[in-house]
């Protein structure tokens, strides 16, 4: 247990940073719960979509767009980009069984994953070379914590609120939760169902447009292969929280990134190395004990 | 004066199995017809064709024209409400989540008055705005299929078995409450019934559905009254 | 029609041991051997998510298991290369075995995703320093180093009095054991277990009404289906002579899938193509763009076009082509 004063210096700092890769984690996991709730399937590329719209805005940044102004238009190009996806490619299965549209959101991966080779190379970049946040870090009550963090929770906080706001209290996100629960009865009121689902594969790209653009940030360098680890720490995320609540991804999101945190920094047995295994054993784990997770609904299977 | 509802001689099967062989039937406005018949007579299907819920052959016009290309969420907005079979409410949602998709179509008229009708028939709407819909008892999910499709000003409601598992005194007050609507604000409802008494009383017309075909129609009356179709066709 | 099928099958065995022969000169063992490689490996992973209905994304985890066991037998054991293949089996097939276990208790969907884990985890797990010595760590484990095997590996083969080449050698092993392994997996999947296999992917509640203990079919599965990873890897990691944590990364175990995908889940005859597509894809992608990730592309696009148009892979489709003469195996 921290002792002294810079043992809970360190301690608060890892809590810090672990909410700030939580927060990733959480905007890929609340991805995942979308197009899981509105599907029934995960989408196994939504990491890859998600370092494909950052190596987007790093275009743009090359191009002389400023920081910020290639964030908002990425975030657009990555909505319009997740809307197209779904018309294009998993409209065609909508009906099909749930392993169908899986494998092929595996070649969806697959497909991106080379096409940023190819467009990009594997070549490493620093990304930004202007920054979001200051990497400086400021004093709270003695502890040195970094703007970045605090940057990117609160960014992702606010987006996640304004998601919040969308789903609760607008038409669209009713007729966005109706489509997900029920197709056919919302068919019946006249919500066009193909469209919500759409629409959700878009918020769900521009999700993951975020915690791309946060992980090349926060995880430098930007490379094709960034997003791999975070989309299991996204799974796992989104399992722990249980894959049909959005708050459970949320908070099992924050709740692992600290959780892995102080496991790496506490644990030398796990050190940063097994990070990973322990992010699968904790999905085997939740999956084994407590298949809806801890928000999550129940759908029984008795065989 | 053309009928409300015409369907002329569709055929609609789930995949290779054909479910209807020819129905032809009509709702005049203002009428409550029943579809009779048996389990698996293609009464259901009926219904899903009108709404789109299933692919046809054959014509079903609505208001003089012919519905093209039909879906349910086009059919929605020609002014058809259809309550399910199973009530196709949303039970993760609340009652008045549920009472706004009803409205989801609607442009004009406020959202509160729509509601405030609806609640007239269903004053327990109200007091129960919050509740998520699958912790109401049966009926009351009926009530609220109702009330959601009836938000919507529909021209013409489709009823699929509003009676299955539900209380016999829950049942009569859903009829009544049809009833009243038919005759208070002139809704036009085609009713599927297993339970034939009941429906034949509520309706003016009836059509005798066996095995995807009309086997018998007319007035509910005569059809009430004869006792060889009622020993025959309606199992009472 | 009762005539033809023996017919078909002893066409399609006579046409398979002369391509094995007369293999022409521009496609070389190593490429042979690797697309047996990927026959084995595709085959295993049919049984699992073709007939089962499971779908394993880590199959490149089961031979990971089988390559290292092989390597760490081979290079710190002395053990002969060939008699470490039916152990790196079933290392493989033990590692199936812990994995379906707990699997039999998952849905599909949340399978693909342990098995993703499973494959993204393992490279990972493969270098964790505290494994070092048994692994090799980053570095990995050189086969053939060992004075005792020093050259062996590369030396010619002595087989019944014919002197073949290293590569021959491991080509003419890889396809004979792929035979071996197609006809134990034909014997399996026409008897009773393969039956229960199917009726689980096809319905695991009416499978489970019929009598059929589904944990243990499932498991079993799972379990043999690794078994033959691991061959795979083991033959995969001699051919190699060498293996490292990232010899079985993710993109093995997503392209092992893609094979399957072209194969045709849930049948035996696509498996050459489905093998020879992962083997000559990459070179045909080549004459595309000699740009890094094109091959990933071809295969991603192949993956989604195929699941797009064709639900039941290349021989499905052939299948229904050849339907009054074929059955399913």
């Amino acid at each position: 247990m921290p002792q002294s004063a810079t043992d809970v210096a360190d301690f608060a700092q890892q809590v810090v940073s672990g909410l700030s890769s939580g927060s990733i984690y959480a905007s890929v996991a609340l991805a995942i719960v979308i197009v899981y709730r509105s599907t029934g399937a995960v989408n196994f590329a939504q990491g890859e979509m998600a370092t494909f719209t950052t190596f987007v805005a790093w275009t743009l940044v090359d191009h002389g767009l400023g920081y910020w102004g290639a964030f908002a238009l990425t975030l657009l190009i990555a909505f319009a980009g997740g809307i197209v996806l779904e018309r294009v490619l998993i409209r065609p299965v909508e009906d099909a069984p749930v392993l169908t549209v899986v494998i092929l959101t595996i070649g969806l991966f697959i497909a991106l994953n080379g096409l940023m080779n190819w467009i990009w190379s594997a070549q490493v970049r620093s990304f930004p070379p202007n920054r979001p946040f200051p990497t400086r870090t400021i004093d709270v009550g003695g502890v040195a914590i970094s703007i970045q963090d605090i940057g990117i929770v609160a960014v992702t906080l606010a987006l996640v609120f304004a998601l919040y706001v969308l789903f609760q209290h607008t038409k669209v996100g009713l007729a966005l939760r109706a489509a997900a629960l029920d197709r056919d009865s919302s068919r019946l009121v006249g919500v066009r169902v193909g469209w919500m689902l759409a629409l959700g594969w878009g918020l769900a790209a521009a999700l993951g447009a975020v915690a791309g653009l946060f992980t090349a940030a926060a995880f430098p360098p930007l490379e094709p292969n960034m997003m791999r680890a975070v989309l299991i720490y996204a799974f796992a995320a989104a399992v722990l929280g249980g894959l049909t609540s959005p708050v459970g991804a949320v908070v099992g999101g924050l709740a692992l990134g600290v959780t892995l945190n102080l496991l790496s920094a506490y644990v030398d047995f796990v050190g940063t190395q097994l990070r990973l295994p322990v992010a699968l054993v904790l999905i085997l784990g939740v999956l084994l004990v407590r298949p809806a997770g801890l928000f999550g609904r129940v759908a029984v299977r008795r065989v | 004066m053309a009928p409300l509802l015409e369907l002329r001689d569709v055929e609609a099967a789930y995949g290779s199995v054909k479910a209807l062989h020819g129905v032809s039937l009509r709702v005049n406005e203002g009428e409550v017809v029943a579809v009779l018949g048996a389990n698996g007579a293609g009464k259901t299907t009926t219904l899903r064709a009108v709404s789109g819920l299933v692919g046809y052959t054959g014509a079903i016009a609505f208001e003089g024209r012919t519905i093209a290309r039909p879906s349910p969420e086009r059919v929605a907005r020609l002014g058809i409400a259809h309550v399910p079979e199973g009530r196709g409410i949303f039970s993760e949602l609340s009652v008045d989540e549920n009472l706004r998709l009803g409205a989801y179509v609607r442009r004009n008229g406020s959202w509160k008055d729509e509601r405030a009708r609806v609640t007239g028939y269903f004053p327990w709407f109200e007091r129960r705005r919050g509740q998520q819909a699958g912790t109401l008892s049966g009926g009351e999910q009926q009530m609220l299929a109702l009330g959601r499709a009836l938000i919507g000003r529909p021209r013409l409601l489709l009823l699929d078995e509003p009676s299955l598992g539900l209380a016999p005194i829950v049942v009569r007050e859903i009829f009544s409450i049809v009833t009243r609507l038919n005759e208070e604000e002139g809704l036009s409802v085609l009713v599927v019934e297993q339970n034939a008494r009941l429906a034949l009383r509520a309706a003016a017309r009836a059509y005798v559905l066996e095995v995807g075909r009309v086997a018998l129609e007319g007035p509910s009356d005569e059809l009430a009254r004869n006792e060889s179709v009622r020993r025959s066709y309606l199992g009472y | 029609m009762r005539v033809v099928r023996p017919v078909v099958t002893v066409l399609a065995v006579a046409a398979a041991v002369a391509a094995v022969f007369l293999t022409p000169r521009w496609v070389s063992d190593i490429d042979l051997a690797e697309m047996g490689v990927w026959f084995i490996a595709i085959l295993g992973l049919n049984i699992v998510t073709g007939y089962t209905g499971q779908i394993s994304l880590g199959h490149g985890a089961f031979m990971a298991a089988g390559g290292y066991a092989t390597a760490i037998l081979v290079a710190d054991h002395g053990v002969r290369d060939l008699w470490t293949i039916p152990l790196a089996g079933l290392v493989g097939g033990l590692a199936g075995f812990v994995v379906g276990v707990p699997a039999l208790r998952l849905t599909g969907l949340y399978l693909a995703l342990v098995t993703f884990g499973l494959a993204v985890a393992t490279p990972q797990l493969l270098k964790w320093d505290k494994i070092d010595g048994f692994t090799g760590g980053n570095g990995g484990i050189q086969l053939f180093n060992e004075d005792a095997l020093l050259g062996k590996g590369f030396e010619d083969v002595e087989v019944l009095g014919h002197s073949l080449t290293f590569t021959r050698a491991v080509h003419y092993l890889t396809w004979a054991i792929a035979g071996a392994l197609l006809l134990l997996a034909w014997l399996i999947l026409r008897g009773a277990p393969g039956r229960a296999f199917r009726a689980t992917r096809d319905s695991e509640i009416a499978a489970a009404a019929s009598g059929v203990n589904l944990a243990a079919h499932k498991t079993a599965a799972f379990a043999i289906s690794a078994f033959y990873a691991g061959v795979a890897g083991a033959l995969y990691v001699i051919a190699a002579a060498f293996v490292s944590p990232d010899t079985f990364p993710v993109s093995l175990s997503l392209t092992l899938l893609v094979g399957a995908v072209v194969a045709g889940l849930g049948s035996l005859w696509g498996l050459v193509a489905g093998a020879a597509f992962i083997t000559f894809a990459d070179d045909l992608a080549e004459n595309v763009s000699t740009a890094p990730g094109v091959p990933d592309t071809v295969y991603g696009l192949v993956l989604v076009v195929l699941v797009l148009l064709l639900p039941t892979g290349v021989a499905g489709g052939l299948r229904r082509l050849l339907s009054p003469l074929t059955s399913r195996l």
